[in-house]
């Protein structure tokens, strides 16, 4: 397939300006420059309903059009802290086709009238962020940044920025408190970024991804992208496959057109399991969404293609399982990443993410009782919905999620600690067969 | 005067330069003094404070909340292997345990010559690639244990060249100098 955001797979050095705009690179700019207003911009995009791309879905489109017009400062900021586990997309796309991303930033800048956009890197990514800071760069050179762009009224600077390692950084505001010198962590919500966010103005917050989408509706219109996948999930998106797989990586799909089943088995993507093992569990949305068993295998990748699964594709990093894998030990290892990562802000994540993670340590190391297992899933249940952003549900979903469907692995490991037996070994708790 | 100011007045002009409130240097800063300074210490702290004029305990606060800030020593080299979930599926635990015993440290601790830092660390979006590492923040992805003694080798021998550790820091630092102060912004 052709690709429309991982373009580099098909064009060679696609990152060069000067190759991108031989691919009708930086025409949308050019477009909404001389051609659209703002409003226009807003409304084409509104239509194409772009999802952001981020996990948590929300329209680009609808996004901008919050933002007080009248406003005197403005801020579009780029979030790529891409933290999650098993998420890996925006990285690929700054580092590779950085040009597509620089175009949407812009073109959001012009939809609202902000004249500075700031991309919020987490620290880990400098070395490969260094190639979008090089884009930048030949942006500003050829005059498609900076004061008056392609010589018309506008003006928009675009910086770089680095955090410093902390998950919580990609939750929008604790990446503006993060932005603006503080430590990372979320505020109670109104304000809304669109209201007051980076230094109290109004603040577009947009995932890499979700720009990289912007240009191709521009040049191509928002009937065009409309006609991609469905109706609720429209155009591109880029999974992350990793885990147990023959071939992980980035893979574009359209979304609803691809199966998790052709994702992980196809031969165009993940080529099956190691060793030709069947699958016993997914994690499609990294550490963050719940686990879904083979069942769930002939859903289509799309914002709601496993809702009848009581999951969700969020940011599409889809972690694969084998039958060998120990769900009790993934589970307390998805534990131990909230535990570490919880901002400390709200109790109920800080004090429930340490006591998850205490009893999960204890029941995957033969001393759990039943009692543990009631009081797992009553910290889990007591976290849900009490926080002030979302880090707290996501750690109790891989609890509740794997504890409906591997209670059995649980189960083995207590019976095996409170009979006074040795250690129930990874192998032996995976062999426990699951009822159907 | 501090070590920073007197080596690197155009890096931190620059970055003061893109931020309407110096206070958003804050993290650019602290990394550059990490660099400088070997870890966040006592003195790395009270410099980046007296350049921002920022209180020193919220400084510090920041060195403890954010991860990639050491606020111990650690060894010339520090070696982050990402243990999380989906590098863990791929042999990430076990490729660690290999890297400590074969440095002889346990995670955290220095090696006895002063230039190996083991950490194990969250997610660092190379899943993909595991299992991997980064080295003062550059990757090293799809490693084996043959790979680990080749990039151990290859540092030692830096090392003994007297060559400069690797610097992501700085190359991203310098990149500041190059950018149009927001002041010059036209409304």
């Amino acid at each position: 397939m052709t690709h429309i955001l991982l373009r580099h797979r098909d064009i060679e050095n696609i990152h060069e300006i000067d190759v991108y705009r031989q691919h009708g690179g930086y025409e949308a700019w050019e477009k909404c420059l001389r051609e659209l207003t703002p409003a226009d911009v807003v409304q084409e995009v509104r239509k194409a309903n772009i999802k952001g791309r981020g996990g948590a879905g929300f329209p680009a489109g609808v996004k901008w059009g919050f933002i007080p017009q009248q406003a005197p400062l403005k801020y579009i900021t780029v979030n790529a802290d891409e933290s999650e586990t098993g998420t890996f997309k925006d990285r690929e796309l700054c580092e590779r086709n950085p040009h597509q991303v620089i175009e949407g930033a812009l073109i959001a800048a012009y939809a609202v009238d902000a004249r500075v956009i700031y991309i919020y890197f987490r620290g880990e990514y400098m070395d490969a962020a260094y190639a979008f800071e090089e884009a930048i760069q030949q942006a500003y050179a050829a005059g498609l940044i900076g004061n008056h762009i392609l010589d018309t009224d506008f003006s928009c600077h675009f910086y770089t920025h680095y955090g410093a390692g902390a998950y919580i950084c990609g939750e929008e505001t604790a990446m503006l408190a993060s932005l603006q010198g503080d430590l990372g962590q979320p505020w109670a919500k109104p304000p809304f970024p669109a209201q007051a966010g980076l230094y109290g103005r109004p603040t577009v917050v947009n995932n890499v991804e979700t720009l990289a989408n912007v240009p191709p509706v521009i040049v191509n219109g928002s009937d065009w992208y409309l006609g991609l996948g469905p109706e609720d999930s429209p155009g591109p998106k880029v999974v992350c496959l990793s885990g147990h797989v023959n071939r992980p990586g980035n893979y574009e799909i359209v979304m609803g057109e691809t199966t998790y089943r052709e994702l992980v088995f196809g031969e165009e993507y993940g080529q099956g399991i190691p060793g030709g093992k069947k699958m016993k569990a997914m994690l499609p949305s990294g550490g963050s969404g719940p686990v879904v068993t083979e069942e769930a295998l002939d859903a289509p990748v799309s914002f709601t293609g496993l809702e009848p699964y009581d999951s969700m594709m969020g940011s599409a990093s889809v972690i694969i399982m084998d039958e060998d894998t120990d769900m009790v030990w993934a589970t307390m290892k998805a534990i131990e990443f909230f535990h570490h990562e919880s901002c400390g802000k709200c109790t109920p994540c800080r004090e429930g993410t340490y006591w998850l993670n205490n009893l999960l340590h204890r029941i995957y190391h033969g001393q759990g009782t039943e009692k543990d297992l009631r009081v797992l899933e009553s910290v889990a249940k007591n976290i849900q919905g009490k926080c002030l952003c979302a880090l707290g549900e996501f750690a109790i979903s891989p609890v509740l999620s794997t504890v409906k469907h591997f209670l059995p692995e649980y189960q083995a490991k207590i019976k095996a600690a409170t009979n006074g037996q040795q250690k129930v070994t990874s192998r032996e708790a995976a062999q426990t067969p699951v009822p159907a | 005067m501090g070590i920073l100011t007197e080596k690197y007045a155009d890096i931190i002009e620059g970055t003061l330069a893109r931020y309407p409130d110096n206070r958003s240097a804050v993290l650019p800063l602290m990394h550059l003094a990490q660099e400088e300074y070997g870890y966040m210490s006592q003195e790395a702290v009270t410099e980046v404070a007296e350049i921002l004029h920022l209180d020193p305990t919220h400084v510090q606060s920041l060195a403890g909340f954010y991860s990639l800030y050491y606020e111990d020593p650690v060894g010339r080299y520090v070696l982050e292997i990402c243990t999380d979930l989906a590098c863990a599926l791929r042999g990430a635990d076990e490729f660690a345990e290999m890297a400590c015993n074969k440095l002889g440290v346990g995670f955290d601790e220095i090696t006895s010559d002063g230039l190996f830092t083991i950490k194990h660390v969250m997610c660092l979006g190379a899943c993909d690639r595991a299992p991997m590492l980064q080295c003062n923040l550059k990757f090293e992805e799809n490693l084996d244990e043959a790979k680990f003694d080749a990039l151990v080798d290859r540092l030692r021998q830096q090392a003994e060249n007297g060559d400069a550790a690797p610097s992501v820091v700085q190359r991203i630092s310098a990149y500041a100098r190059s950018v149009q102060p927001l002041e010059q912004v036209e409304e």
